[in-house]
C-alpha cells in the first residue's frame, strides 16, 4: 500500500516562504511526477513527504497514518537521490544490504534479497565492487536496488536522471517504467524536464513558486492546460502564445497554439511568415518564423518540408486546438 | 622562450625550497651531531664533524630510565588523541551536518582559547590538579593533553566533515540508520582519511608538548620532554648529554612522521584546494 495524502502542507525557511499551503492526493500504485521549473519547490515537497525536511504546517499522511511528526525511516519510504547518495566505501552487494541491516534482517534473508534485486537490475556481475568503480547508469541502478530491498509503500525518486547522459536517460527511463509495471508501488518523482514528466507519469503535478498549478494525466495537462503557466510548460517545443489583434479575434488576452497544431504551406494560408531559423531533424522540421502582427511563432512541419532561412511560408492555426486565456491567465472555456 | 624561463622559475623555486627545508632541518641535524660527540668537543664550538663516541647516549641511559619516560610519552599522546577523538566526533558531527546560528561563534570560541598563553592557567590548574591528586599521574595529564588540543581536533574533523555530502547522510537515515548508525556505518568510514591525519597530528602535538607536561609531572608520569628538560642540570649545560636526550625523545615521533608525511600532508591541506 501506498497511499499519500497531504493536507494544507506548507514549508518556510524564516520569513521565505517556499510551499504557501498545498493540497495533493496519490493513490496507491500512481506514478507521479512533480514538474517545475528550479526553484519552484518541488524537492522540497518531495523532501517533506520522504521526512527529510519538517513542514512547518499541514500534515502528511501514508495509508491514512499521519506521519507528519515521524522520522524519516519510520515512513516506510526509498529515496533515490540526485547524487545517488551510495556509500563509497561499502561494496555494490553491501549498499544494497544497508537498509535490510539497519532493519535487523537475518544474513540469509539479506543474501536472498540482494541477489533478487541484482538480478532484476542486471548488477550481479558487480556486487563486488565500490560505486567508484560503476558507471553512471549502474550506480543509478544501484541506487535503485537499495530501494527496492526495502518494499517501501512508495519510492521517492529527486532527479535521478538528471546526471546521466541523453541516451542513457532514455534508457533508465524505460528502465524506471518498467519497475513500476513490475512493482505496482507507488512512485513520486521530481523533474524539470518536461519529457520525462509526459512519458513516464500516470499522473503530473505542475508546480511554480510552491504552488500546485494543476494535477492531470500527461494528455489531460496538454489538452486542456488550465492557465498560461501550465501550456507554456508542457509540450515541447513550447507553445506559441499569441497576445493583442489576433487574440481579440478569439476574445482573449492570449491565446495559445501548439507547434503541431498550426500546418504549414508554401502557397497560402491565414498567416504569412518569413522562416528565421529551420532545424531539420529529419522524421520532422522544426521552424522559428516571425510573421507580422502575430509575432515569433515555432511551426512543426513534415520532414520533407523544403523551407530554410529567408522563405516566406503560410501558416493556418487548427481553428479546433486554440486554446485562450484571460487577462488573468487562466483558461476561458 | 617561454618554456625556457619557466625551467629556469622552477629550478629557483626547487633550490629555494630546498634551502628553506634546510634551515628548518639544520637545528635537529646539529643536535643529531653533537649527540655524537664528547662533552669536550661539545663545547669547543661549531664543528659538523664528531668523533663519533656513543658515550652520551650511555650515560643518558644510565642516568635516567629512558624507556619509562618514552612509554609515558606513548600512552600520554595516544590515550590523550583516543580521548579527543572519542568527545570530537560527536561534536564535529553536530556543528558539520546540525549547524545552529552560533556554530560559527563556537568554533571561533573553541579555537580562541588557544590563543591564550598557557601560563595565565598554570596556578588554578596546577591548584586543581593538586587538590584532586592528579598531578603526575598518567591519567591527569592524558585529560589535560586531550583538552588543549581538543579545539584543533574538533576545527580539522568539522572541516573533513563538512566534504561528505549530506545526500549520503539522508540516504542512511532513509535507509533506517539511527543517528549513531549514521555515525558509526556511514560517517566515519567516510571520514577514515581526515581522522587518520588529525589522529596523527594530534599524537605529535601531545608527544612534542612541553609546558603542562614538565610542570604537572615528576617521575611517575613523566615523558620525554620531561626527560631532555632533567639534562638541563644545575651545575651547567652538559651539550653532548643534553643532545643525545633530545635524539631519543624526538626520534620515535620523527619516524612515525617520516612513514605518514604524505597522510599528513593531505590532512592539513584538506579543503585549502579544492
Amino acid at each position: 500500500m501506498g497511499q499519500i495524502t497531504l493536507r494544507n502542507v506548507s514549508k518556510s525557511f524564516g520569513a521565505t516562504t517556499i510551499i504557501p499551503d498545498i493540497d495533493l492526493e496519490i493513490e496507491d500504485g500512481e506514478f507521479v511526477v512533480f514538474v517545475g521549473p528550479s526553484g519552484c519547490g518541488k524537492s522540497t515537497l518531495l523532501r517533506l513527504i520522504a521526512g527529510l525536511e519538517d513542514t512547518s504546517g499541514g500534515t502528511i499522511s501514508i495509508d491514512g497514518r499521519d506521519v507528519t511528526g515521524e522520522a524519516p525511516a519510520r515512513r516506510k519510504l526509498a529515496m533515490v537521490f540526485q547524487s545517488y547518495a551510495l556509500y563509497p566505501h561499502m561494496t555494490v552487494a553491501k549498499n544494497i544490504a544497508f537498509p535490510l541491516k539497519m532493519a535487523g534482517e537475518s544474513k540469509e534473508t539479506i543474501d536472498r534479497k540482494v541477489a533478487e534485486a541484482a538480478r532484476v537490475l542486471n548488477l550481479t556481475n558487480y556486487l563486488e565492487r565500490r560505486p567508484g568503480q560503476l558507471s553512471g547508469g549502474q550506480r543509478q541502478r544501484v541506487a535503485i536496488g537499495r530501494a527496492i530491498v526495502r518494499q517501501p509503500s512508495a519510492f521517492l525518486f529527486d532527479e535521478p536522471l538528471s546526471n546521466l547522459d541523453a541516451a542513457l536517460r532514455g534508457t533508465m527511463r524505460l528502465e524506471i517504467s518498467e519497475l513500476h509495471n513490475q512493482l505496482k508501488t507507488t512512485m513520486i518523482y521530481v523533474t524539470h524536464d518536461q519529457v520525462e514528466a509526459m512519458t513516464m507519469a500516470d499522473k503530473i503535478v505542475v508546480l511554480n513558486a510552491g504552488n500546485i498549478e494543476q494535477v492531470g494525466s500527461p494528455l489531460e495537462l496538454y489538452r486542456s492546460p488550465r492557465n498560461l503557466f501550465v501550456a507554456g510548460f508542457i509540450g515541447s517545443p513550447r507553445m506559441n502564445l499569441i497576445e493583442g489583434e489576433t487574440a481579440a479575434r478569439h476574445g482573449a488576452k492570449t491565446i495559445g497554439i501548439r507547434p503541431e497544431h498550426l500546418s504549414a504551406s508554401t502557397t497560402a494560408g491565414e498567416w504569412k511568415a518569413t522562416v528565421g531559423v529551420a532545424e531539420h531533424l529529419g522524421s520532422d522540421t522544426f521552424l522559428h518564423v516571425h510573421s507580422d502582427g502575430v509575432g515569433p511563432l515555432t511551426v512543426r512541419a513534415g520532414g520533407d518540408i523544403g523551407a530554410h532561412h529567408g522563405d516566406t511560408i503560410f501558416l493556418t492555426p487548427d481553428a479546433t486546438k486554440v486554446h485562450r486565456f484571460g487577462p488573468d491567465g487562466q483558461a476561458l472555456k | 622562450m617561454a618554456r625556457a624561463v619557466t625551467t629556469q622559475h622552477k629550478a629557483v623555486a626547487t633550490i629555494a625550497a630546498w634551502v628553506v627545508a634546510f634551515l628548518i632541518f639544520f637545528p635537529i641535524l646539529y643536535t643529531i651531531i653533537t649527540s655524537f660527540k664528547s662533552e669536550t668537543e661539545a663545547i669547543a664550538g661549531f664543528n659538523l664533524i664528531p668523533s663519533g663516541t656513543l658515550e652520551s647516549y650511555v650515560e643518558v641511559q644510565a642516568q635516567s630510565n629512558y624507556f619509562k619516560f618514552f612509554l609515558n610519552s606513548v600512552i600520554l599522546s595516544v590515550g590523550s588523541t583516543i580521548l579527543a577523538l572519542a568527545v570530537a566526533i560527536p561534536a564535529a558531527w553536530s556543528m558539520a551536518f546540525s549547524p545552529t546560528r552560533r556554530t560559527k561563534d563556537i568554533l571561533m570560541w573553541m579555537l580562541s582559547t588557544k590563543m591564550m598563553p598557557a601560563v595565565a592557567v598554570l596556578f588554578p590548574i596546577y591548584l586543581i590538579f593538586r587538590d584532586t591528586g592528579l598531578l603526575d599521574s598518567r591519567i591527569g595529564l592524558t585529560i589535560m593533553l586531550m583538552l588543549i588540543n581538543l579545539p584543533i581536533v574538533v576545527w580539522m574533523l568539522y572541516t573533513y566533515f563538512r566534504e561528505i555530502p549530506g545526500e549520503i547522510l539522508e540516504a542512511a537515515r532513509m535507509d533506517g540508520a539511527s543517528l549513531w548508525g549514521e555515525i558509526w556505518y556511514v560517517l566515519t568510514p567516510m571520514a577514515v582519511p581526515g581522522i587518520a591525519s588529525t589522529m596523527l597530528l594530534n599524537i605529535i602535538l601531545a608527544w612534542n608538548e612541553a609546558f603542562w607536561t614538565i610542570r604537572l609531572t615528576t617521575t611517575e608520569a613523566a615523558p620525554l620532554t620531561a626527560f631532555i628538560s632533567s639534562f638541563s642540570s644545575p651545575q651547567g649545560l652538559f651539550w653532548a648529554k643534553l643532545s643525545a636526550a633530545s635524539t631519543l625523545a624526538i626520534a620515535p615521533i620523527l619516524i612515525m612522521g617520516w612513514f605518514s608525511q604524505k597522510q599528513l600532508v593531505r590532512g592539513l591541506t584538506f579543503g585549502a584546494v579544492k
